[in-house]
């Protein structure tokens, strides 16, 4: 190729429909003949239902049915968890999608009111009588296992959902060969993801064909298709999912809910199409929380400051019920990477999954790597302080060096290439290092308190060998599957199984396919996020879209060039072995002259006037990729924060994120991803936490009283990179879309420690909030 | 209620059910659904739109207030199909993702601009404030406003 599209920093093609108003989102789909589906809630976090009176409700004006779990139970099945992670006991508690006996939190559905008109539907919500006995409850996964604690499923005893361990290397044995050892128990507090977008379904069943078609804010349609059929009991190829525009994700648009399935429902039974759509207050009740995890960790290491070890017990809060994806993260996507970037011999996790009456706990974006780097780098500045040594150079003792094609760690996963080093001397040039330290103890002689934090991370993502991914209870394979189609005009479409929200791969997927095809990127055009024409995938999440979705495109695209390529031999009347291709052209062996280009290919295939023998019309074909591993972006983030010692104030004066994600294809969109993602790690260090009552009530409920980051609590931050490919994938490229979010928490939170050190602050409960801050000095003072 | 307004230019009069938001009024009953609801507590600014030369969220007012008002939503910015500099340079610097919150900062982001034609990025991030985004982290969205603001005072 003369020219690469891959690498180009294109603007994206999503954006003219998003900026002039002229995407259609799931809530602006209008049918003819719709109504309105609003869904009641239980107000209580543990209570059983004594009654529930409808009559009042059911003749409310505009009121076409009102249903409880007397009517669903025996028609929708339990909704299910499909990440069951093997050898850990795990209890698949039953989900019934509205509660019939028993709600377990805050927001589990009760009732659900159909009407002509969403105002409609939520007036009579008021008109429901509900008979309640209000049961203890618990909130935190640490006490709901304490004896005495409140049961919350009958066949999970003390509330242990799971107990499963990672353990690679003799731990004990490093622990007791020790010189020393630092200790920590750290807060991951619940985070709720808020995807712009609420979620919102509109389900439109005909009777009279047996077919179901769902519009549904969903990362992953497919999942929903094949998950739908086993909860309305449809069959899979008589569902069609719709999701070809979602606002945001971030994980929370993974999981089968029960409140698509019960819109799903009352189309059913009503025959019309109906819609449901949360508002936002419902959706901090009724959408999946983040985190949630109360971790004792500790690090083992010589004197010289070599780590030996890190062993954890850690609480998962899993919420009242199982979410899709839920128990893989604290486990298989948290246990595995305790060694991060660093060369670690021995690495233990003992993760207990917890029931408490709370909202269901699932992936929230890094889901399970930005606790498991949190822990790493927060014990390495305790190491640090321990030693006395530079928080850098002890990192800097410990990393893995360089290597292209596999290296082994504790856990018993296969990295597969990594060069850390490189881009941890690049971070700390670009800050000068050596004049922030100067600069801080200048500042500190004056009162003011500077602080620095530095990370050095490794994350897995990729998501993942199918193989893997049965050995590790996914209830589902992790391949990916392309569709490439030449039309007789030239012109290209791919159909793909992944399902972007927001990340832009209708932009980035055409950058691949231009070049893998040697045609114009405005000649190809991407389809996404309609089970009816697009190819069976898992979806979007684990930053898995490009590295495996875009595998398969280019995989693809490949076939059908190898097809174009013997067309072109045969029209060419030259032996096969001597045609060519350069830059979208066919051509002899020695003879540049004699071409073709893939677009008369793509006529000739289509018209099928004159094929080799044995050759099908048509130029298309379809490739499935199943990784081989998976892969392993890294990188290095510096923080400088600034505390007003009078009044806990965080200002955060400088960030830089050096991220390693292999071969960028479009450089502008990977910027993209970082910021969103650091600025959500920013939101847990500083802002964001779930507070909920000694009885499950949920005190920050709304956007008023969860503290999100907004435009004006930060500046901009320098984005930096190396590029390592990854040896295995057919493009070498890593996942982007979580490190920031992996790397920015901890990268924060210590460098607010580290200003604060020298008033006697050690640690501080996550966010770390004006008032927490002020606390902890006048704590750490004495005062 | 019987209302009256203008919306991107078109008079419409409806009868309205007194307590119905103008959001709603805009996205069900004259079907312009580019303008999005992202939350129910005038946080967001997802809803926002121009009424009478001033930004309001859409989500907190009601349709029989907007009685006699003229209203610009996203749609109504580029009508002609020719982008508006904001829109243009929203575009041009990755100032989306998802894209639900961007009709309201492109609402806001002109605003803005007409109001303070020469912002520095303190000014803009303080603009904003009102309206949040879940994926930028906000940066190539002040970007985008610095950029409006420069091709529209050039």
């Amino acid at each position: 190729m003369t020219t690469r599209i891959f690498g180009s920093g294109i603007r994206r093609r999503e954006d003219p429909r998003l900026i002039t108003g002229g995407a259609t989102f799931t809530d602006d789909v209008q049918l003819p003949g719709m109504a309105h589906a609003a869904i009641l809630r239980s107000p209580h976090a543990h209570a059983k239902i004594n009654s529930i009176d409808t009559a009042a409700a059911s003749e409310a004006p505009g009121v076409v049915a009102v249903y409880t779990g007397a009517d669903t139970d025996g028609v929708l099945n339990p909704i299910p968890c499909a990440w069951l992670p093997p050898d850990c006991d795990i209890k698949a508690v039953a989900h019934p999608a509205i509660a019939k006996d028993v709600v377990r939190y805050q927001g589990d559905a009760v009732a659900v009111v159909v009407a002509e008109t969403r105002y409609q539907a939520e007036d009579a919500l008021e008109l429901i009588n509900v008979d309640y006995e209000v049961l203890p409850s618990v909130v935190s996964p640490e006490a709901a296992m304490q004896p005495g604690a409140p049961q919350i499923h009958e066949d999970a005893p003390n509330n242990q959902a799971f107990h499963w361990i990672a353990a690679g290397g003799d731990t004990d044995a490093a622990f007791a060969d020790a010189d020393v050892i630092v200790k920590d128990t750290i807060l991951q507090q619940r985070l709720i993801p808020n995807a712009m977008e609420p979620r919102s379904a509109v389900a439109n069943w005909t009777r009279s064909m047996g077919e179901l078609t769902l519009w549904s804010t969903s990362q992953n349609p497919h999942i929903v298709r094949f998950l739908g059929s086993l909860v309305t009991g449809i069959p899979e190829h008589k569902i069609r999912v719709i999701a070809t525009e979602v606002g945001g994700g971030f994980g929370s648009k993974i999981p089968m809910y029960a409140d698509e399935m019960i819109t799903s429902f009352c189309s059913m039974q009503l025959n019309r199409p109906v819609k449901w759509t949360a508002t936002r207050s419902e959706g901090f009740l009724a959408t999946i929380h983040g985190r949630d995890h109360i971790e004792h960790v500790e690090m083992a290491a010589t004197r010289e400051g070599k780590i030996t070890a890190i062993r954890t017990v850690v609480y998962a809060g899993m919420g009242a019920y199982l979410s899709t994806a839920g128990p893989g993260v604290p486990t298989i996507l948290h246990g595995l990477i305790y060694s991060g970037p660093y060369d670690i011999g021995a690495t233990r996790a003992d993760i207990y999954g917890v029931f408490s009456n709370t909202t269901p706990v699932d992936a929230y974006r890094g889901a399970g790597r930005p606790e498991a780097t949190f822990l790493i780098e927060r014990l390495i500045d305790l190491l640090a302080v321990e030693l006395g040594t530079d928080p850098v150079e002890l990192r800097r003792k410990n990393l893995i060096p360089k290597f292209e094609d596999g290296h082994d760690v504790a856990s018993g996963i296969t990295y597969d290439s990594g060069d850390y080093e490189p881009l941890l001397n690049m971070v700390l040039g670009h800050v000068d290092y050596q004049a922030l330290r100067q600069e801080q103890a200048r500042m500190r002689e004056r009162g003011a308190y500077m602080g620095i934090g530095v990370t050095c991370y490794a994350e897995i993502c990729g998501l993942g060998p199918s193989q893997v991914a049965g050995a590790v209870g996914f209830g589902g394979g992790l391949w990916e599957s392309a569709i490439v189609r030449f039309h007789p005009t030239g012109k290209v479409n791919a159909y793909i199984g992944t399902a972007p929200h927001g990340q832009g791969e209708e932009t980035t997927f055409a950058q691949i396919l231009a070049d893998e095809l040697g045609v114009d990127v405005d000649d190809v055009g991407i389809i996404h996020g309609d089970t009816s024409n697009t190819p069976m995938g898992w979806g979007t999440y684990g930053s898995r879209t490009t590295v495996v979705g875009g595998a398969a495109l280019a995989l693809a695209a490949r076939k059908v060039k190898e097809k174009a390529r013997l067309l072109a031999a045969h029209l060419l009347e030259a032996a096969e072995a001597d045609v060519e291709y350069e830059d979208g052209k066919f051509f002899v062996k020695g003879s540049p002259d004699q071409s073709k280009t893939i677009q008369e290919m793509a006529t000739m295939a289509n018209v099928a006037w004159n094929l080799p023998e044995g050759m099908e019309p048509g130029l298309e074909a379809s490739a499935f990729y199943d990784p081989p591993n998976f892969v392993y972006p890294f990188g290095t983030h510096v923080a400088v924060v600034e505390v007003d010692k009078d009044n806990g104030n965080v200002v955060i004066k400088r960030y830089v994120a050096g991220d390693d994600c292999g071969p960028q294809i479009n450089p502008m969109i990977v910027e993209g991803q970082i910021h969103g993602g650091v600025v959500q790690g920013w939101g847990q260090a500083l802002w964001e936490g779930v507070v909920y009552d000694d009885n499950g009530q949920l005190l920050t409920g709304s956007m008023t009283d969860y503290a999100l980051p907004r435009a004006h609590m930060f500046p901009d931050m320098e984005i930096l990179s190396t590029v390592t490919p990854s040896p295995h994938n057919p493009l070498g490229v890593k996942g982007i879309g979580e490190t920031g979010a992996i790397a920015s928490t901890v990268t924060v939170y210590n460098a607010v420690i580290d200003a604060l050190r020298p008033l006697g602050v050690t640690g501080i409960d996550m966010p770390l909030t004006p008032e927490k801050v002020w606390q902890a000095i006048r704590q750490g003072q004495g005062s | 209620m019987n209302i009256q307004v203008t919306v991107n230019g078109k008079a419409h009069e409806k009868e309205v059910d007194p307590r119905l938001l103008l959001v709603h009024f805009l996205r069900d009953d004259l079907g312009l659904t580019g303008t999005k609801i992202g939350c129910d507590t005038s946080q967001c600014g997802a809803c926002v739109v121009k009424m009478d030369g001033k930004t309001v969220k859409s989500c907190t007012c009601l349709a029989v207030q907007a009685e006699g008002s003229e209203i610009t939503t996203i749609e109504g910015v580029a009508p002609d199909g020719e982008l508006d500099p904001v829109q243009e340079a929203f575009w041009d610097n990755h100032g989306l993702q998802c894209g639900y919150c961007t009709a309201g900062m492109i609402i806001t982001a002109m605003e803005l601009i007409e109001k303070n034609p020469d912002p520095s990025e303190e000014q803009v991030r303080q603009g904003l404030k009102g309206n949040i985004c879940r994926c930028t982290g906000y940066q190539n969205i002040v970007k985008s406003v610095l950029a409006a603001a420069e091709a529209k005072r050039s």
